[in-house]
């Protein structure tokens, strides 16, 4: 809870409706701008509730290594839900993403104390003048290695 | 017990309804990082055309695994949930997962097959407003990994 005292009204950092990305502004290859997801138990725990998929071997660590898993792992489905916000902000709008699929191509492992990193980067490999879709890659990695392959947002621009 | 081959091409009827809430919608858009404020304030979201809040693009999972539900836990079906692991997961929208959407799912099981000593099963729920509009095609691969 925040202690700061507030302006009536500006309790919450509000924006004006964002304008959405301009296809004339795109072209293909551009990197979109890049991020890092921390996510640590927590989270997990958050995420696990959020999207009712309460696996334990995503927040159970003897549980996780009683089933062979190195550690507790994160959802697939948390990183390819995180990974998609690179390409909402940088659409404008999350209403925007018309396609979204990936692959699952290696666990997400969170150890208790330090939880991961998982590095977020975009291209745009492909733009379609007359739909005004792009087609944004996705890589997504953690401790060094690929996480998601095949890992593409189609969003429909102004 | 090897997963049961005659499932490909079961169509499940539709599920009960999920209503689509403001308050999951917020949860998720959380849980997952999502800061656009068209998951949280009607007014954005109606500004840019939307009925009221929208959900991010990987929302309706949580429905669609629901669905996928009715295959797992059917003992015929032979899927040992705890060698179960996720391979891939798609999604395309005909229009976001709206606050007051009233939706059911209809499930495919599209294919069923061995690779490598594993099972592969393609999963593909159909979700629908009540009154049969399409919302979102969610195709979901699972692994369910062979004894050693």
């Amino acid at each position: 809870m925040s202690t700061q005292p507030r302006t009536p009204g500006t309790s919450t950092p509000r924006t004006t409706p964002a304008s959405v990305r301009s296809f004339s502004e795109v072209s293909v290859g551009d990197a979109l701008p890049a991020t890092t997801v921390h996510v640590d138990r927590a989270r997990l725990v958050q995420y696990a509730g959020a999207s009712l998929d309460r696996n334990r071997i995503h927040w159970d660590e003897p549980f996780a290594k009683a089933v062979g898993l190195p550690d507790v792992i994160a959802h697939g489905m948390f990183t390819m839900g995180s990974a998609v916000t690179l390409v909402t902000a940088w659409v404008g709008d999350a209403g925007r993403v018309v396609e979204y699929g990936v692959r699952f191509t290696r666990p997400v492992v969170v150890p208790y104390d330090a939880g991961a990193d998982i590095e977020v980067s975009g291209v745009v490999k492909s733009a379609d003048p007359e739909t005004k879709r792009v087609t944004v890659e996705l890589t997504a990695t953690a401790a060094g290695e690929k996480v998601l392959g095949r890992a593409l947002a189609v969003a429909v621009l102004d | 017990m090897p997963v049961n081959a005659d499932f490909q091409g079961r169509v499940y009827p539709p599920t009960e309804t999920y209503r689509v809430s403001a308050a999951k919608i917020r949860e998720f858009a959380e849980a997952v990082g999502s800061d656009d404020p068209v998951h949280v304030d009607a007014e954005v979201a109606r500004a840019r055309g939307y009925a009221d809040v929208i959900a991010p693009p990987t929302f309706a999972v949580l429905i669609a695994q629901q669905c996928d539900g009715q295959l797992i836990r059917d003992p015929e079906a032979g899927i040992d949930f705890s060698r179960v692991v996720h391979g891939e997961q798609r999604f395309v929208h005909h229009r976001p997962l709206t606050a007051g959407d009233a939706v059911v799912g209809t499930l495919h099981v599209d294919t069923v097959r061995e690779a490598g000593g594993h099972a592969m099963v393609t999963t593909r729920t159909e979700l629908a407003t009540e009154a049969g509009e399409a919302v979102c095609t969610a195709t979901s691969t699972i692994v369910i990994r062979g004894a050693e």
